[in-house]
């Protein structure tokens, strides 16, 4: 069992408040998902080429103390890079203007331990064992601002309860999924697409319906054909919820064997497992609610 | 709880505020055994898609939700009457016994799964697996019912106003479905058959008793061929 949440606000004043409006949504699923939590949040995309990789330390020696600043010194001293970083606890938000590619091979190479999380020009990325509510304030949830995000809750069946097997996952740039349910083919997934070049970080099931997603994506399907050809391969109990940078997407298996609930208003669209997650919204007594059918694609614009 | 109560012992009906007091404490309520004078009205405010409201009741009330309830709201109901004015989660009415669960809005999956006895209404749609193995409960549906209904229904009677998804009824036992839509598909052993008077007069005495004003003459009958009732060493498992 898993806890999967979704926020789109429509109206631009919201955007201040989305992380606030998310908070009670994450911890209403905290009986579906009390191991591990996460969040990817999408806000105004970076000027020009600039580059964002969200970074977590918390699998390294130094954890919570990992020494960040250093972390910028030396990529100027090794790769003559400029980069910022925002730091919050074991997680930090990198940024620069240079090919992600090349940071993200340095920093393989140098600090093979460093999570990767995300990496993109709109998508920021925390995820951590702990309930909920300790996730959320261990990273202030509460003061993400964004126009959307998509959440998780997790109580894991498929792979271990770690840092890097929590939800979201993301492949690529700009993408993430989160999962409620399970896989039964991800290996042959896998074995289909590392030959392609496409690496692995874990062994988790939900890790390759994103890579697979993702691999789609940059192959030129649009999003929906993407999402048929994941109907058409992935087999499974899944309900799958997406962000990209203008987008939030829901699919549902055949069987509809996990569940999903959206309350739309004006001001936003809200995904829930359940609705307990969204009873809190303002405005949601008068919400047009509606359970997604199975084997449908529901597609946001943000 | 007594305390809570107190305020509210001399009125008609009784109003809960889910918001303000523990559900395990308004069920326990609910479950006592009713002496003359009782209330035996109850509003339950702000359910909030809570799991488990007024499940187990035995006694003859009647409790309206006022809003969206989680899962296995009014769970095993036995002649109490239930109303939701909101949408429900996974199992409502689930292995109901008898009296009445009426969901205004929608119903998510396995709605009226195993119920003995009683009327489940659902106003709006039924997610997937509505009425699975009914075992002599009525369901009446005013919208469509998701894949997989009535799938190994033994006992009981489902008019569903709408459509029904795939495998409608597979491998039906002697429940009876009338459809007033299309199926995507019927179900393995599932077969349309001629309405008689008899099938007439349930449907429009179904519908009189969920307030629905359809002809009956609209909706069709399906029910079991009983070819998977004996072994057949022939079929060669295909049926």
């Amino acid at each position: 069992m898993c806890g999967i949440v979704g926020l789109l606000v429509k109206t631009p004043a919201l955007r201040q408040q989305l992380g606030e409006l998310m908070v009670p949504m994450l911890i209403g699923m905290t009986e579906r998902g009390p191991d591990s939590a996460g969040l990817a949040v999408f806000a105004d995309p970076l000027p020009g080429t600039a580059r964002k990789l969200s970074l977590y330390s918390g699998l390294t020696e130094d954890g919570a103390d990992f020494n960040w600043h250093g972390l910028t010194h030396a990529l100027k001293e090794h790769l003559s890079v400029d980069s910022q970083i925002e730091v919050k606890h074991n997680h930090a938000v990198l940024t620069f203007d240079v090919s992600p590619d090349l940071v993200k091979q340095w920093l393989h190479e140098n600090h093979p331990r460093l999570h990767v999380l995300s990496t993109g020009q709109t998508i920021d990325l925390y995820k951590d064992i702990g309930t909920p509510a300790q996730v959320a304030q261990r990273y202030d949830f509460a003061s993400l601002t964004g126009s959307h995000l998509v959440g998780h809750t997790r109580m894991a069946t498929e792979s271990a309860v770690t840092p890097d097997r929590a939800h979201p996952f993301t492949a690529g740039e700009d993408f993430c999924l989160v999962h409620n349910g399970s896989l039964s083919n991800p290996n042959s997934l896998r074995r289909m697409l590392e030959p392609r070049g496409i690496h692995f970080d874990t062994d988790n099931d939900t890790e390759a319906a994103c890579r697979f997603l993702e691999w789609r994506l940059r192959e030129g399907d649009d999003l929906e054909t993407a999402l048929q050809k994941g109907f058409e391969e992935l087999d499974g109990f899944f309900t799958f919820l997406m962000g990209t940078p203008d987008k939030l997407a829901l699919i549902r298996d055949p069987f509809a064997c996990k569940p999903a609930v959206v309350a739309e208003t004006d001001d936003y669209v809200a995904i829930a497992s359940e609705f307990r997650s969204l009873a809190h919204l303002p405005g949601v007594k008068h919400a047009t609610v509606f359970e997604p059918a199975p084997e449908e694609m529901y597609v946001w614009n943000a | 709880m007594e305390r809570v109560m107190a305020e509210n012992l001399t009125a008609e009906r009784v109003t809960f505020d889910l918001a303000k007091i523990a559900l395990r404490d308004v069920n326990t309520y609910l479950h006592r055994q009713l002496a003359d004078g009782d209330q035996r009205h109850f509003d339950l405010l702000n359910p909030d898609g809570a799991h488990n409201i007024a499940v187990g009741l035995d006694q003859p009330v009647t409790v309206e939700i006022h809003g969206h309830a989680g899962y296995y709201a009014a769970g095993m109901n036995k002649k109490a009457s239930v109303i939701v004015h909101g949408s429900v989660g996974t199992g409502v009415a689930e292995n109901m016994m008898s009296g009445k669960v009426h969901v205004k809005g929608f119903a998510s999956n396995g709605a009226g799964a195993t119920a003995h006895g009683g009327l489940l209404v659902i106003d709006g749609d039924a997610g997937l697996r509505c009425g699975i193995s009914l075992k002599g409960g009525d369901i009446v549906v005013g919208g469509s019912v998701g894949s997989f209904s009535a799938f190994m229904a033994q006992a009981g009677r489902m008019v569903v106003c709408g459509d029904a998804g795939d495998a409608l009824g597979d491998s039906l036992y002697e429940a009876v479905i009338y459809l007033r839509g299309e199926p995507k598909s019927l179900g393995a052993d599932a077969r349309f058959e001629p309405m008689t008077d008899a099938d007439y007069a349930t449907v429009a005495e179904l519908l009189r008793a969920a307030g629905l004003d359809h002809d009956p003459k609209a909706f069709k009958r399906i029910a079991s061929a009983r070819s998977l009732y004996h072994w057949n060493a022939d079929a060669n498992q295909e049926y």
